[in-house]
């Protein structure tokens, strides 16, 4: 009985000194992210009820829920918000089918498919801001690429400008996305397929499925983990999307291309309106949080995805 | 049926490989216009319709803005500081991330904490929070230190991404560990920190080396903290001099195209050189989140 009771207690304690010891290598970790993300986001929404003016940047005035009332009033940040939702669908939604057709090509593994594997990873890896600043010389309106190959194959008569159409510019961006962003897509769902046994498929074909079954039927549903992840990491990150916009277009042709993130760059930084960008940054951590669980309910259901 | 089924496979890879070429063309035609662009005349760039291959091929836009002397703008002038400036934001970026990470991420990968799961989904969440609700607070705060214009803060700015990052990745690989060879070194009498670094890391060594990569991959690409915090020479980074060659010195495109196969070819090294820990990587990152 005492025996029993000893046994225990040191067990307790074992698990306590163990607790005790987690704490203090979480700890350097915790501090770090305490200073540079939990306080600086606290900050951020005190300042949101504030009128702070970037000439002199101390929050004094409290002015309630003023900046947020402004910005679902403005018609800026409905468009804006409605110009970066087209963006993150229009984007993620062909950075997933190419993603999808990419990965599924290289696993049928075709002549240069290892190749193909390799060469997938330079978009991935070219920073964003080269990419924008070599998307733009390609779109140049008077020496660029995309001119000289449209004429020299007799496509156009003459030079255009494509970034000076709001439309046609903000779908010359999402190209540029798509070009750096398919790789990730297409290297997420390739390491994935390629865990999926092969005896699966082999025994589908035996019961004859066709190969559009068997895709749908054994593929998809063992690719939706790796589907769901490229499509959470890449919605949150077109959402946010600012780099290759300042680059591209800088926002123009008549604020065409202002996204969310640009609206509050230029409210907080151009205007100078640091309470009213910090009210704008939080709408977007909510649009945010909201999108990613939109995702998980519609594409996670537990049990169902080990 | 014996003969139509050669028939069938012979299509299915004439199709395929036209496929495969398609993608090529799509991955490669941009890098190779920036290159090609990269080594070409002034007079080459500005033909119409272009020159594809440049008739005087030349390495003169490299030298200029890696060597001192005949740099047709300012931030060309520069450019060197900045790869300079990159190059130790990144490199203490990563270093900082991995050091202390690891220690974290070996108590979440083996010590028995009963909030362990409310930590690494904590974690999950920081990753969620976008930069915009980072840099007004942080702003104020580093002017109101004089913090601005130095690559420490740049660096400290960075862990706000990197650190997240680098803890949950390496909790995975900890995971991976066998148990066994931390008993083997606890009964041997080895520390906490000594199983860390004598026993853990050594055998965790390729995802280590993953998550450096990441972690310097995303310091030297990072743009939007870097646009706000640095704007001198001292202390701006590549990404923001590449920016300016598209604002303000937009005359200097040699310069910039020169300057862009320059920042990008970093990164594209080091991940055709690791090419298996990027794709684990991106498997880790990506199948367990």
């Amino acid at each position: 009985m005492y025996l029993h009771c000893d046994k225990k207690s040191s067990q307790l304690t074992l698990h306590q000194q163990e607790v005790r010891e987690g704490i203090w290598l979480l700890m350097p970790s915790f501090a770090i992210i305490l200073i540079v993300t939990f306080l600086p986001v606290l900050f951020n929404l005190v300042l949101s009820f504030t009128d702070t003016p970037i000439s002199n940047p101390i929050p004094q005035h409290f002015i309630g829920v003023e900046n947020y009332l402004h910005f679902l009033r403005s018609a800026d940040f409905w468009q804006a918000i409605w110009r970066t939702l087209y963006f993150t669908v229009v984007s993620v939604g062909v950075e997933l089918l190419l993603g999808l057709g990419i990965a599924n090509l290289i696993h049928a593994h075709p002549p240069l498919w290892s190749f193909l594997r390799t060469s997938m990873i330079i978009p991935w890896a070219v920073p964003t801001i080269v990419n924008g600043a070599m998307w733009r010389w390609i779109y140049n309106a008077d020496y660029g690429a995309l001119n000289g190959l449209l004429f020299t194959l007799g496509i156009i008569s003459k030079y255009q400008s494509w970034l000076t159409s709001p439309f046609l510019a903000m779908n010359l961006v999402i190209v540029a996305d798509i070009w750096h962003s398919v790789p990730f897509i297409a290297l997420i769902l390739q390491a994935a397929l390629a865990t999926i046994p092969v005896e699966l498929e082999e025994a589908a074909m035996v019961d004859g499925a066709t190969s559009w079954g068997r895709f749908w039927l054994i593929r998809i549903p063992l690719l939706k983990p790796a589907i769901l992840v490229a499509l959470v990491v890449r919605t949150v990150e077109a959402f946010r999307v600012f780099d290759i916009v300042y680059v591209l277009t800088g926002g123009g042709p008549a604020f065409g291309t202002v996204t969310i993130s640009f609206l509050a760059y230029l409210e907080s930084f151009s205007y100078g309106h640091l309470g009213s960008g910090a009210a704008l940054s939080f709408l977007i951590s909510i649009f945010t949080l909201l999108m990613s669980l939109i995702y998980i309910r519609l594409l996670y259901r537990p049990g169902v995805n080990s | 049926m014996i003969k139509r089924l050669p028939l069938r496979k012979f299509l299915f890879t004439i199709i395929s490989l036209a496929l495969v070429l398609l993608v090529l063309i799509f991955v490669y035609a941009p890098i190779l216009w920036l290159v090609l662009s990269s080594i070409s005349t002034r007079a080459d760039l500005l033909a119409v319709p272009p020159h594809w291959i440049p008739a005087h091929p030349t390495l003169d836009n490299y030298l200029s803005i890696l060597l001192p002397g005949h740099a047709l703008s300012e931030v060309s002038r520069t450019f060197k500081i900045c790869l300079r400036n990159s190059l130790l934001v990144a490199i203490f970026t990563t270093t900082i991330s991995l050091l202390v990470g690891s220690i974290a991420a070996y108590a979440l990968a083996r010590l028995h904490l009963p909030f362990k799961n409310k930590v690494l989904t904590s974690i999950m969440s920081v990753r969620m929070i976008p930069e915009m609700s980072l840099v007004i607070p942080m702003f104020i705060v580093a002017a109101s230190l004089s913090l601005i214009n130095k690559l420490e803060t740049l660096v400290v700015i960075y862990l706000s991404f990197t650190l997240p990052y680098a803890v949950w990745m390496m909790t995975t690989f900890f995971e991976g560990v066998p148990m066994e060879l931390d008993d083997a070194a606890q009964i041997d009498g080895c520390s906490r920190l000594g199983i860390l670094f004598q026993v853990v890391l050594p055998v965790a060594v390729p995802g280590i080396i993953s998550t450096a990569i990441f972690t310097f991959l995303s310091a030297w690409d990072e743009f939007f903290f870097a646009l706000i915090f640095t704007s001198t020479v001292a202390s701006k980074t590549v990404p923001v001099a590449i920016a300016e060659f598209t604002g303000r010195y937009a005359v200097d495109i040699t310069g910039m195209m020169a300057a862009g196969v320059v920042a990008a070819l970093p990164p594209v090294i080091l991940s055709l050189v690791f090419q298996r820990y990027i794709v684990s990587g991106l498997s880790t990152g990506a199948v367990k989140g």
